[in-house]
């Protein structure tokens, strides 16, 4: 091959100090950004303002660097890399140039195509719905760089080739590096139709593109919410009410105030706030608070009595949220009943960042520092208690240390805390509210207490003819801003997702609903947020009524899924790959061992798992090995789909071992990591995850692995052992022999 | 006034002698990648080496490391161990959320400087004490057995 040179303006220019060049089209909201994000953020290296045009999402430095901006939280689950990878793929850029910077709260440019006119990150929705938006990004982007080259070569564009970073003309010998031609390409128009690749010639969808945020995750340079420290910053921790709905009655600081380090003590209406110099400072004046506390109005129930409520409510009908034929006649004329019911406990979300928010008050807005995942909600909430305009409020969006719903808080709620504490202080000074894990824990919204009774008729043959099934549990959405688009005719979507689609032909289906409003304890979606109690109650219950039907687990499934490929082929794979059918390793003396299966479509991507067992004489469990197949349309980042499905099931097996917040008289009994364990090394199984390859648009990934673990490894603790879980989290007792 | 050796260097700090070392390194000197999980050594996020050994520095109040070598995240990997464990969790991507890892890293390192050739049960006894919400750890496990094979 023939030496090209490559043109290398961008050294030529940085050595003469030249400032960076941009592709114009690509800058809207980058010169706020710039203004908005302090070093290291959003708009660094710009080197003019710049008019706002549509496609905020790339910008190519003099130095090749091609910068992703991301209009989604990364919290873990790969958006940042999948976003850049979907551009990247689409602008031919070269991955090891390629990094990504968060988006600034502007719901015009940056809303989530799912959400209308909001910006936010949730419901496994990033990848689903910015999938032609990234792509037509870069491919613009491409476009324009392409168009500069022709004019500067004096040749066709469609002889011009991109790739990995380089602009090449063969015929003349000729190319450029990004860098080198992206002043040249921000003077082009910006193409309103750009075609995109087909699948066949995608260089990094589908392929391994590495993670962007490994490097710095990995030497402890990635900055949280909690690592930020601006100048005269103070932290707040704050002393919370006992219980949900109580107030502050008196408080004396006296001895708070005492201690050194400690700045000021302001009640706010969620507690009282004790501000310091550092964090250790304020949690000690926060110990030496003395607060009494109204009672009156707050909720006393503990939750075996939530629960027993429950049980009340679930012998009467709710609300229909889905009637096919007449389910109560069916089971009326069934040859065989099968009935049972299952309890789920309230569940915290226990990121490993506790909750926390910086904000600072300036003369024309304010700043906020947060893991930010729903921009549009909290920029209204903020503008609102500080009489500001929305776009006033300008948010940094960093890394959150995790959320599994619990920062997309539909209240807005640490948020404001934070705001109120620096309205308390008249903004005299940024603060950094803290939560300490205790806090965290104890400050409700929580994966809501819900309780299910299920009934399934068959005839004389052994089929479902009739599927009745009844929930008990708080709303979500109710009261929310979410709520005219989520709840119809009282039933909200979320209560009952998993349940009221249920895939299988069955004849006489009912789902009903009860959603009692007299629950004072705050509830959110929590990691799959409806399936994550749906899937268990549905695919648990399956196995019984099989069990009953002298039928396989898998051939039933696959029998009444006729009608849903996507199912099939996700259980098929996964039973395959498990070798359903052949016989298990025994285990050790007095060892029980079991296969289970389970399969369930959530945010539109189809999961399956079978899950091994080993069942000990004592009743303790061990999960050995779970196989997973995956259906999420096309896998933009095959790794991180298998990253994103291995922490999925140790998300949920936390919730089958260990997972609940229990309620005396209102209040939460767990703190911390002591009460309520997440799943630690020696727990996690072995995983396997097989993708099932697809060319439809790409489904969610960050919430889908989560649903299908827990019923699997119900229905292997049955086959193990004949015994059915019929509450979670498991207690060893219900398996002892 | 009390004196710290931090990352090979010794530094005055002016905080009560019962702050927990994680709050010095945090708020005091600006070494961040030490993270708070729960204040209770019961999570492993805070997890830094003192003489070597891997300890849960929010427990840990700065008057009981006066004298000691403590090192952080932030220049573990002047180490052989060190450099080979964020390789390995680089190579394997392991990471998701990343609040856990420094601590994770950091306990891995200790592992792997006392044990060359951990097995598995090796590496749930000895990571057992940092929890992964994000459940990264069928790739810790792998990511450990990667480095313990480059230092072989």
């Amino acid at each position: 091959m023939n030496e090209i040179a490559i043109e290398d303006l961008s050294r030529r220019r940085f050595l003469q100090g030249g400032a960076g060049l941009t592709l114009g089209f690509c800058l809207p909201g980058i010169a706020a950004a710039a203004a908005a994000a302090g070093p290291g953020k959003a708009g660094e290296g710009l080197a003019a303002p710049v008019s706002f045009e549509p496609n905020a999402f790339l910008r190519i430095g003099a130095d090749n660097s091609v910068t992703v901006i991301s209009k989604h939280l990364e919290m873990g689950q790969g958006t940042y890399t999948g976003l850049a990878t979907m551009l990247a793929e689409e602008l031919d850029a070269d991955w090891a140039q390629v990094r990504v910077e968060g988006a600034p709260a502007d719901a015009k440019r940056y809303n989530n195509l799912f959400w209308g006119p909001a910006q936010g990150t949730g419901g496994s929705t990033a990848m689903a719905n910015s999938w032609e938006q990234m792509r037509k990004a870069g491919a613009a982007g491409r476009a324009m760089l392409v168009a500069a080259a022709a004019k500067r070569w004096q040749v066709p564009a469609a002889e011009i080739e991109v790739s990995q970073g380089v602009v090449r003309h063969a015929a003349s010998k000729r190319s450029a590096h990004f860098g080198a031609l992206a002043e040249a390409a921000a003077q082009e128009t910006v193409p309103t139709e750009v075609a995109l690749k087909k699948p066949e010639n995608f260089r990094l969808i589908g392929k391994q593109a590495r993670r962007k945020d490994t490097l710095e995750k990995t030497n402890g340079k990635a900055k949280f919410t909690q690592d930020i420290q601006l100048p005269g910053m103070l932290v707040a921790v704050v002393a919370h009410p006992p219980l949900f709905g109580a107030k502050v009655a008196s408080f004396d600081a006296t001895r708070a105030r005492a201690v050194k380090g400690v700045v000021d003590v302001v009640q706010i209406p969620q507690g009282v706030a004790v501000l310091a110099t550092d964090t250790w400072s304020a949690k000690k004046g926060r110990d030496a608070l003395q607060v009494s506390w109204d009672e009156s109005a707050a909720f006393k129930l503990g939750s075996d009595e939530i629960l027993a409520r429950y049980k009340e409510m679930a012998k009467k009908p709710g609300l229909t949220a889905r009637k096919d034929g007449d389910a109560a006649a069916a089971l009326g004329k069934a040859a065989k009943v099968v009935k049972a019911s299952y309890d789920f406990p309230f569940l915290a979300h226990a990121a490993m960042e506790p909750m926390n928010c910086v904000i600072r008050l300036s003369s024309d807005g304010c700043e906020v520092w947060n893991g930010e995942q729903l921009h549009t909600g909290d920029q209204y909430a903020l503008a609102q208690l500080f009489g500001l305009k929305p776009e006033q409020v300008n948010i940094h969006m960093l890394y959150a240390g995790g959320s599994f719903g619990r920062r997309a808080c539909k209240d807005s709620d640490y948020v404001l805390e934070a705001a109120q504490i620096v309205k308390a202080i008249g903004g005299k000074a940024p603060v950094k509210l803290v939560w300490l894990r205790e806090d965290d824990m104890r400050a409700g919204y929580y994966r809501p207490l819900y309780h299910h009774a299920l009934e399934a008729g068959l005839d004389e043959a052994g089929n479902i003819v009739g599927w009745q099934h009844r929930l008990v549990g708080q709303s979500i959405i109710t009261g929310s801003p979410f709520e005219k688009m989520m709840v119809k005719d009282g039933v909200d979507a979320t209560s009952v997702e998993g349940a009221s689609n249920l895939p299988y032909a069955i004849p006489n289906l009912t789902v009903d609903l009860h959603t009692p409003t007299d629950i004072g304890v705050p509830v959110l979606w929590w990691r799959s947020v409806g399936s994550s109690h749906t899937a268990f109650s549905t695919e648990a219950f399956l196995d019984e009524v099989a069990a009953a039907a002298g039928k396989d687990p898998y051939e039933l499934r696959m029998s009444l899924l006729t009608a849903h490929p996507r199912h099939a082929g996700v259980l098929k794979l996964a039973a395959e790959k498990a070798g359903w059918g052949s016989p298990l390793k025994a285990g050790k003396a007095g060892e029980r061992r079991g296969r289970g299966i389970a399969v369930h479509e959530s945010f539109r991507s189809v999961v399956a798992q079978v899950a091994e067992v080993t069942v000990a004489r004592d009743g303790s469990l061990k999960v050995d090995r779970v196989v997973c197949a995956v259906d999420c349309g096309t896998a933009i980042n095959p790794d991180n789909i298998r990253s994103q499905v291995e922490g999925g099931i140790g998300f949920a097996l936390s919730a089958v071992l260990h997972g609940e917040i229990t309620l005396k008289d209102g209040k939460v009994e767990q703190g911390n990591f002591d009460g309520y364990a997440p799943l630690r090394i020696n727990e996690m199984p072995a995983v396997e995850v097989h993708i099932v390859p697809s060319a439809a648009a790409p489904t969610g990934i960050g919430e889908p692995g989560v649903p299908p673990l827990a019923p699997a490894v119900a229905n292997a603790i049955a086959a193990a052992t004949g015994k059915y879980l019929h509450r979670l989290p498991l207690r060893s007792s219900d398996l002892v022999t | 006034m009390i004196q710290l050796n931090v990352n090979g260097k010794l530094q005055k700090l002016d905080v009560a002698p019962d702050t927990p070392l994680l709050w010095a390194l945090r708020d005091t000197l600006q070494l961040t990648g030490t993270k708070y999980g729960c204040g209770q050594a019961l999570c492993g996020a805070c997890t830094v080496h003192v003489d070597g050994t891997a300890m849960r520095s929010c427990a840990l109040p700065v008057s009981a490391v006066v004298g000691k070598k403590i090192t952080t995240i932030e220049t573990v990997d002047a180490g052989r161990v060190g450099k080979a464990v964020q390789a390995a969790w680089q190579k394997l991507d392991v990471v998701q959320c990343g609040y856990c890892q420094s601590g994770q890293v950091m306990s891995a390192v200790a592992l792997l400087t006392q044990n060359r050739k951990p097995t598995d049960a090796d590496i749930d006894n000895a990571m057992s004490g940092n929890l992964c919400r994000c459940a990264t750890y069928v790739r810790i496990r792998a990511a450990i057995h990667e480095a313990a094979k480059s230092l072989a």
